[in-house]
């Protein structure tokens, strides 16, 4: 490999690693919605049966 | 609608990536590491667009007064923000295989988008300094309509002060490069652009339903 060969695989390679990086964050955010959305119906639930 | 623009970003930035890889030729000057110019330059193209649409949607939210508005504005200049980082990361690689530096401070383009970027970097320590309310959506909105006044110069630097060490492509007489560079880059500066919107639309998506998740929240609570 070529100094300019890994100098352009590193330029991309940090664009798809910010891309990733920021999917698993979005990912994860959504994780914590879907617990809680989970965590709001039972409470509700719990309401309407006294 | 987030999913239709992820699903054209998705298509677009394997398009760029395979006309990168396969169609663009290598650049007679600068051979291979030319092949950073069509990544760098939408990246960079793409933290201004988001920078102005986060100001479009400061001024919205100050002439109407809708909260939603601060909200846009918020979002996008977050992009703008990850987006400029990248443009001074992949900017720095590119820089140190043409230049021999990782940074230079002799280049006004350099130096003018590094303020821009540290300038928005800033709107969260405002923004995240003052309690939430119709206060912190003031001073947001007014901060983020200040920083778009940095764009243009940042655009305009290279031309106007004769900046001879970042290369200048796109000139009054039209872009310096062969019709299959700039259908490459025109596909790769698409990519970019989806790809933002996607992360726009995702990202608000995910805060309104926080917003309303907290307010449900509250209702419950016994």
């Amino acid at each position: 490999m070529t100094a300019s060969e890994k100098y352009v695989a590193a330029a991309y390679l940090v664009v798809f690693v910010t891309v990733l990086a920021y999917v698993l964050i979005i990912g994860a955010k959504l994780g914590r919605l879907e617990r809680e959305v989970a965590e709001l119906t039972e409470l509700a639930k719990q309401r309407r049966d006294g | 609608m987030s999913s239709r623009n992820s699903l054209l970003a998705l298509v677009l930035m394997a398009a760029a990536i395979a006309l990168v890889a396969f169609y663009a030729p290598e650049d007679a000057n600068q051979g291979l590491s030319q092949k950073i110019f069509y990544f760098h330059v939408p990246i960079a193209l793409t933290s201004y667009a988001c920078f102005g649409w986060g100001a479009w949607k400061a001024l919205r939210y100050l002439w109407l007064r809708e909260e939603r508005y601060d909200l846009e504005s918020y979002v996008a200049i977050h992009l703008g923000v990850i987006f400029g980082a990248l443009t001074l990361l992949t900017g720095s690689i590119w820089a140190k295989i043409s230049w021999g530096v990782w940074w230079t401070w002799s280049s006004n383009q350099l130096v003018l988008f590094l303020v821009l970027f540290l300038f928005y970097s800033t709107y969260f320590m405002l923004r995240f300094s003052v309690e939430d309310g119709p206060m912190r959506a003031n001073l947001s909105a007014v901060y983020a309509l200040f920083g778009v006044v940095l764009i243009p110069i940042s655009f305009l630097a290279i031309r106007l002060a004769n900046d001879f060490i970042h290369p200048t492509v796109f000139t009054s007489a039209g872009p310096q490069m062969s019709g299959s560079m700039f259908a490459t880059f025109c596909v790769c500066l698409a990519a970019m652009l989806s790809l933002a919107a996607s992360f726009y639309g995702i990202e608000l998506a995910g805060k309104r339903l926080d917003a309303k998740l907290r307010e449900l929240r509250e209702l419950l609570a016994p």
